[in-house]
């Protein structure tokens, strides 16, 4: 067991867990926050996406110990960003979701590639979003999503 | 007189339902409506039921002007969370912005009203729901009519009703929430009027689902997110073959990492394991990887694929059980050998991978237990925790948690999972306990849409229409042996096995299937779309061979070959014919048109796409599906059944798209060696056109996934010249 300090959402959080532990469980478990979601646990679905210094980042391989003072947003702290509330309100808006399990991934996702990259392409968007798995193949309104939110931000 | 009426009313009712008023916790009055409450006993005898039922059965007109509706089903993305309280609510004449919806918790209220358990499945949500919904809403809305007038001392025809509002003559109103008290104490009434569709409003208008918002910031709560004051988490470490014994185990090392609480070994539906029990998953997790497990594999069957395809080849040469026999089965051997085409397809073992992985969560307290299960099926789901506990399924109080998708896989008969939950809290009286399958648990664990081989013999007449049709089909399965057999094995056939075929919308004179179900040790289960997934696949692409054989454009030649009474096929082909011929005569070049229509779940869907070959995998660039589901409830949800559930149906196309067996063990272990449909993979777009109709309405679950399969193996005909029978479909 080891004493972290973690910055998420803005916020200074301390955990006390073995450093092995992933930061996809770390936010689950001790923080509570569960709207990161397991899916495999091997960086090959997407839905524990978060943002690691802005970086969209698998958190389900990340060892809390080797965080340290980046800036960690997660689908609860998202909208609080500019782009991340346009994509939540185009999500809505194109009613995308289904299950929604996966959702909170792919949002994440998308944000960091509106973020990157304001007007993408069908290829910018296969690209950054290759790796997030909808199991309910959401993907056609996932697109027009991407596309409306980069229209609203203009 | 008026008393008098009222009484003798009310005694009529008593039997078919009952009212409460009740004060809510801050004081306010909470009014309840209990409707159709199935008849518990002899009249008088309503104060003492003889089961609890939930203190709001359906609808609930709360003070603060919300409008609950409960809705009987899981939500697992398939909308009915939004759907069912659209019906409701429109017969009830709400303000759909006053509309909120939860799921109900297992109670004999909720069973679903065709299949008698409460489920989902068999794509009946609407379908069985609709009239039942309906009733409800015109009852409660008949209700708060009466209690306006009654007010006004009216008689309830001088009275009308609009968007949660009752009007009467002069300037008279009244909000929902104002009678809702006053309603209550109205009699049910046995039957209410029901709207004519011209007098929908919220049926049939593209509305956007009610969990969206919570979905799209991460608070919306899944059966895995269930935290639950000192809960615990489980993991269970399981045979590497399916029915494999623990002969010993060293626990020594798991035990020691901080935070396990227990280790042990517990009975699986077949053979047994060994639960780990912590405080935290990864804990739990990396105790379990440091187990040191003795199996005994002894006396069970080791499944092998290759075996296995042997084994089902030599059987598809044999003719099975009869599925159906029609004309004359030996007008095959009188059409020359040169107008004959034999086809044999082979199909994997499929794995459903919901994003959200299996989960039961249980607390046991001794004379009574509760349970939180993302479940399809409630009703299984609490009588096993009830048997494992030794309780009545009343004892346990069973709440219905959102899942994240299922597909089939959260509607298991055995219900291993809770019961693996209610097995393990069986040893921690008063502490929550979460059963949790990791996604290599999952893969590897069994329940799979069996492997099939199918062998098809066609003769073909001078028309260039099949004139003879032998058909032979080899798979286990899904239901011997279990309380579905009686009503769904016929003559040794399982209908789930040849659903898709044997009730085919093609006019085939001498048509004769049969089946063979070989016993596995591999559990199955079904998968959405169950047998259409390889029967429509099968039928699909060997019309389309037909068609080209014949020379004519695949469309005229399906319109051609459908039975007279296949309207709803035919409505849906004409209808997707008009609306893709534009692209289709315009492709670019390396693309080709693929086409498919298929019936299932009493819906009807016509399929063209685009397809090019991308990186030796197929490319669908477009999609368009005609949709023939009689009244479409909620046409925006329609539309996203089916934009998404043709990607689903890509699962079975994908390169990585199997579970295989070598020496009893699956060979598979998680997303990156069982790959499921990516963005790329699925079609770029997909346009969805609803054929026009006020019949009665019929599932959108599952029929989006048998059309696409075959429509992009089409396309991909045209394009290679090659046809495709075996699945996973290699690289091209």
């Amino acid at each position: 067991m080891a004493t972290y300090q973690l910055n998420v959402n803005g916020q200074r959080k301390q955990v006390n867990v073995d450093p092995s532990t992933p930061l996809l469980w770390v936010l689950r478990e001790e923080l509570k926050m569960t709207g990161t979601k397991y899916g495999c646990g091997i960086s090959a679905c997407g839905a524990c996406t978060v943002h690691l210094d802005g970086v969209a980042t698998r958190s389900c391989v990340v060892p809390v110990s080797l965080v340290s003072d980046r800036s960690i947003v997660t689908i609860e702290g998202i909208g609080a960003d500019p782009v991340g509330r346009a994509v939540q309100d185009a999500w809505v808006d194109k009613d995308v979701v289904q299950c929604g399990y996966c959702q909170s991934g792919q949002i994440m996702s998308a944000v960091a590639l509106l973020q990157a990259t304001p007007r993408p392409s069908d290829t910018n968007i296969e690209e950054s979003m290759g790796g997030n798995l909808c199991r309910c193949a959401t993907y056609v309104r996932i697109r027009e999503a991407i596309k409306s939110a980069s229209q609203q931000l203009k | 007189m008026r008393a008098a009426t009222r009484l003798e009313k009310r005694s009529q009712i008593d039997r078919r339902g009952f009212l409460r008023v009740s004060a809510g916790a801050a004081g306010g009055l909470l009014v309840s409506l209990y409707l159709d409450v199935p008849a518990f006993g002899p009249e008088g005898n309503q104060a003492q039921p003889p089961k609890v039922y939930p203190p709001d059965a359906f609808v609930h007109l709360r003070p603060d002007g919300k409008i609950l509706i409960t809705v009987n089903r899981l939500e697992f993305g398939q909308g009915v969370q939004t759907s069912l309280p659209m019906i409701l609510a429109d017969e009830m004449d709400a303000d759909w912005s006053h509309v909120i919806a939860e799921l109900a918790p297992a109670a004999d209220v909720y069973k679903d009203p065709v299949f008698g358990i409460q489920m989902v499945g068999g794509s009946g949500s609407i379908a069985h729901s609709f009239q039942q919904y309906r009733e409800l809403g015109a009852k409660t809305r008949a209700m708060l009519i009466a209690a306006a007038a009654d007010r006004w001392h009216l008689s309830p025809d001088q009275c009308r009703s609009e968007n949660s509002v009752v009007y009467g003559p002069g300037n008279r109103s009244a909000r929902y929430a104002e009678l809702a008290n006053d309603a209550a104490r109205q009699p049910v009434p046995e039957k209410a009027r029901l709207k004519n569709p011209s007098e929908f409003r919220i049926i049939g208008k593209k509305i956007r689902r009610l969990d969206s918002r919570p979905k799209c910031d991460g608070s919306q709560k899944f059966g895995l997110d269930l935290d639950l004051p000192g809960m615990k988490t489980a993991v269970v470490a399981r045979p590497p073959v399916f029915g494999g014994r623990v002969r010993k185990f060293d626990d020594k090392d798991a035990r020691a990492i901080d935070g396990v609480r227990e280790v042990f070994e517990i009975p699986l539906t077949k053979g047994s394991g060994v639960a780990v029990v912590a405080d935290r998953f990864w804990t739990a997790k990396q105790a379990r990887d440091r187990l040191k497990i003795d199996w005994d594999l002894s006396g069970i069957e080791h499944p092998d694929s290759s075996q296995l395809w042997l084994k089902y080849q030599e059987l598809v040469r044999t003719t099975g059980n009869v599925a159906v026999t029609r004309g004359d089965e030996s007008a095959l051997e009188r059409i020359p050998r040169t107008n004959r085409i034999v086809a044999e397809y082979e199909f994997p073992y499929l794995a459903h991978t919901p994003m959200e992985p299996l989960n039961a969560s249980v607390r046991f307290n001794g004379d009574r237990a509760e349970a939180w299960v993302p479940s399809q099926f409630q009703t299984m789901d609490q009588m096993a925790i009830a048997e494992v506990l030794g309780l009545k399924p009343e004892q346990v109080t069973f709440h219905t948690e959102f899942a994240g998708g299922g597909f089939g896989r959260r509607a298991v008969i055995d219900a291993h999972v809770p019961r693996e939950a209610a097995l393990i809290a069986r040893r921690f009286r008063g502490t929550p306990i979460k059963l949790f399958w990791t996604r290599e648990d999952d893969v590897r664990g069994g329940y799979y849409r069996p492997m099939h081989a199918h062998r098809v013999e066609i003769g073909i007449g001078r028309d260039g229409m099949p004139a003879a049709w032998r058909h032979v089909i080899v798979g286990q399965s899904l239901v011997a042996g279990t309380p579905f057999e009686s009503f769904l094995i016929k003559n040794g056939v399982d209908e789930t096995a040849v659903e898709g075929t044997a009730d085919t919308s093609y006019n085939i004179p001498n048509f004769h299937v049969s089946a063979h179900h070989p016993k596995v040790n591999v559990p199955v289960l079904w998968w959405r779309s169950v047998g259409h997934t390889h029967n429509a696949f099968v039928m699909e692409t060997l019309i389309d061979e037909l068609a080209t054989r014949a020379k004519m454009d695949p469309i005229v030649y399906r319109r051609r070959l459908l039975k007279s009474e296949a309207k709803k096929l035919r409505a849906a082909l004409d209808l997707m014919d008009e609306k893709s011929a534009r692209w289709r005569s315009s492709l670019p070049g390396g693309h080709a048109v693929g086409i498919s229509c298929h019936e299932s779940f009493d819906t009807a869907v016509a399929c063209a796409v685009d397809v090019s070959i991308e990186n030796k995998r197929p490319r669908i660039h477009r999609a368009t599906v005609a949709v023939n589901c009689g009244l479409a409830v909620n046409p925006l949800t329609v539309e996203s059944q089916f934009q998404a559930g043709l990607g689903f149906g890509v699962t079975q196309l994908m390169a990585r798209g199997a579970i295989t067996f070598k020496d009893g063990r699956v060979e598979q272990r998680n997303f990156d060696s069982y790959t499921p449909p990516y963005i790329v993979d699925a079609p770029v777009s997909v346009e969805v056109h609803i054929v026009p109709s006020t019949d009665a309405p019929t599932g959108c679950g599952e029929p989006p996934v048998p059309v696409i399969s075959p429509a992009v193996v089409n396309a991909l005909a045209k394009l290679t010249g090659k046809r495709y029978r075996s699945l996973p479909l290699a690289s091209l």
